[in-house]
């Protein structure tokens, strides 16, 4: 890889050592990936739930909080992803002190480094959206797939360590979604049913995901007519990513970089499908329903906008979630105090519901929260859930946001 | 091609990341996210659908096709490694930037970009030595591997 000469000094111990460590770090990993050089990054975004840190990885970060201010501070704004624990309600979720004593160090840590506690995985929604063109080092798969394909930024998935790496040196290794010919279309998928619900989008994106599975193909979808809303990409954008881990698309005449359909391919699709009902049909299909009973019934991931916990507000006023089943709501800080200013925290608590903020339900070591709950069978409208959640042990389904309203409030779906 | 035509073959990858190691393989013709797949603390696939259900990944040299899913991987390897519960390496056929990220910040070994599909090359027993530093994977003797094999 070319090294600047910054970037030289860098390496040599002239920032101080956590600069040279996190520059190391990413020239392993851009020799990997044949990295030119180093693209100049304007925002990092962290993923680091302590359910993936553990204890190894928290004491990486205080390492680090341990060095003068100076050397230990990021040189771009660096913002984090939902945590593992909400302090409001870790101990109604049975979730141990332990945990919360670890996060607390992980917090403390990170603010030590001039990291912004924002919690969140629609910082594109709530926080600073990118722009067009923007070169940033996001640690989330869908905030990449949404900044790459919806607003033009470049972004490759950038893990925990990579993204705090990128904060401190205000860089990333140039590959992947920061080169053009990595951007171009590769697979061609005709939409022939335009989803209708954001579960509907979600499972859009679960079935073109199976179908890419590579980070390094571009699905390019034909047929959407008109722009969808920013929470119709985001379930869609999310669930793409999270199936095949795909850190973006084109959808033409609607995304920036396919308005022109002519120009979105550089060579001929490598495959092109068509997607109809009996797609959508067959994925809701698999994961079937709990007529004998819901444990759970789960709003997160991505963690809900402002509009959809207005919606859920409405379809919750005057009703009450049956005793046998919880009903979690998963949502920003920031998003948690508009609903606190507005009334929807009311309304959800007067059904019996939990809004949850800064933390999203698979970061808060789900295995261990369904255990302590006795939540086995779960329901949500969010297909990324779905498809995570299973490897925690319990059995989900899909639904609308509606029908999973009514089956809270029932017990059953 | 039979055991013996595998043994002492080497497969040619992509300089990848990690010291050389030698282990058994546990393959298959699958994905992998830490996250998604794993029961971290017991040491075993978790995930009711994956080919390696129940199977225990840990001092394994893993074999799987590509990466799957989020970001958590980057830090789950390295916490993995510091109790002892981690993969010996990890070979995929084409890797995402998260597993890369998570084996340079681990210090777990790994290859990938096979001059072969190395889900289809390697079975589960065989013995091997994976030398990242020149993206090389040296086949033992499959007998004596899979006689290693619990």
């Amino acid at each position: 890889m070319h090294l600047n000469d910054e970037e030289r000094a860098m390496l040599a111990g002239q920032f101080g050592e956590p600069r040279r460590m996190a520059l190391d770090l990413q020239i392993q990993i851009g020799r990997v990936f044949d990295a030119p050089d180093f693209v100049e990054v304007s925002q990092a975004h962290v993923m680091g739930d302590t359910e993936s840190l553990g204890e190894a990885g928290v004491e990486f970060l205080e390492s680090l909080a341990g060095h003068d201010e100076a050397d230990r501070r990021v040189r771009v704004p660096t913002i984090t992803d939902p945590r593992g624990i909400d302090f409001c309600a870790y101990r109604r979720l049975g979730q141990k002190e332990a945990w919360a004593a670890l996060e607390r160090r992980a917090i403390d840590a990170m603010r030590a480094l001039g990291i912004l506690m924002t919690d969140t995985c629609i910082n594109y929604q709530t926080v600073s959206p990118p722009v067009f063109g923007e070169h940033a080092a996001f640690g989330d798969t869908g905030v990449v797939i949404y900044s790459n394909s919806v607003c033009g930024a470049r972004s490759n998935f950038e893990g925990g360590p990579a993204a705090i790496s990128a904060g401190l040196t205000g860089r990333t290794p140039r590959y992947g979604c920061h080169l053009d010919r990595h951007r171009r279309g590769t697979h061609r998928f005709e939409v022939e049913m335009r989803p209708s619900t954001l579960n509907d989008w979600g499972v859009l994106g679960a079935i073109v995901g199976r179908a890419v599975n590579s980070y390094w193909h571009v699905p390019v979808l034909d047929g959407i007519d008109g722009a969808p809303t920013s929470d119709e990409l985001k379930h869609f954008g999310a669930a793409l990513a999270s199936y095949g881990s795909v850190p973006m698309f084109h959808m033409t005449g609607v995304t920036p970089e396919a308005l022109d359909p002519a120009g979105v391919f550089d060579d001929p699709p490598q495959q092109t499908r068509r997607i109809g009902r009996t797609d959508f049909d067959d994925f809701y299909g698999s994961f079937g329903r709990h007529e004998d009973g819901v444990d759970v019934v789960v709003f997160a991931a991505p963690q809900l906008s402002l509009g959809e916990l207005q919606r859920l507000g409405d379809l919750l006023r005057g009703r009450h979630i049956h005793p046998d089943t919880a009903l979690l709501i998963a949502t920003s800080p920031e998003n948690k105090a508009a609903c606190d200013r507005m009334g929807f925290t009311e309304t959800f608590e007067d059904a019996g519901a939990l809004l949850l903020q800064g933390v999203c339900f698979y970061q808060m070591r789900a295995r261990e929260l369904g255990e302590a709950n006795g939540w086995k069978r779960l329901l949500t409208n969010s297909a990324k859930l779905v498809n995570i959640i299973q490897g925690y042990g319990y059995e989900p389904v899909i639904a609308s946001m509606e029908d999973c309203v009514d089956a809270a409030v029932r017990g059953k779906y | 091609m039979g055991a013996g035509d595998r043994a002492n073959r080497a497969i040619r990858g992509h300089p990848g990341i990690g010291d050389s190691v030698s282990g058994v393989v546990l393959a298959a013709r699958d994905d992998f996210s830490a996250r998604y797949d794993l029961d971290r603390i017991r040491g075993v696939f978790s995930r009711p659908s994956h080919a390696l259900y129940g199977e225990s990944y840990v001092g394994r040299i893993l074999v799987l096709n590509t990466a799957k899913g989020g970001v958590a991987t980057a830090w789950m390897l390295r916490e993995m490694r510091s109790r002892g519960m981690a993969p010996a390496a990890l070979l995929l056929n084409r890797a995402n930037p998260i597993m890369v990220q998570g084996a340079a910040f681990a210090g777990l070994p790994f290859i990938d970009r096979f001059e072969v599909d190395i889900t289809r090359r390697l079975h589960t027993g065989d013995t091997v030595t994976v030398i990242p530093g020149e993206g090389l994977v040296r086949v033992g003797s499959s007998e004596t591997a899979r006689g290693m094999v619990r």
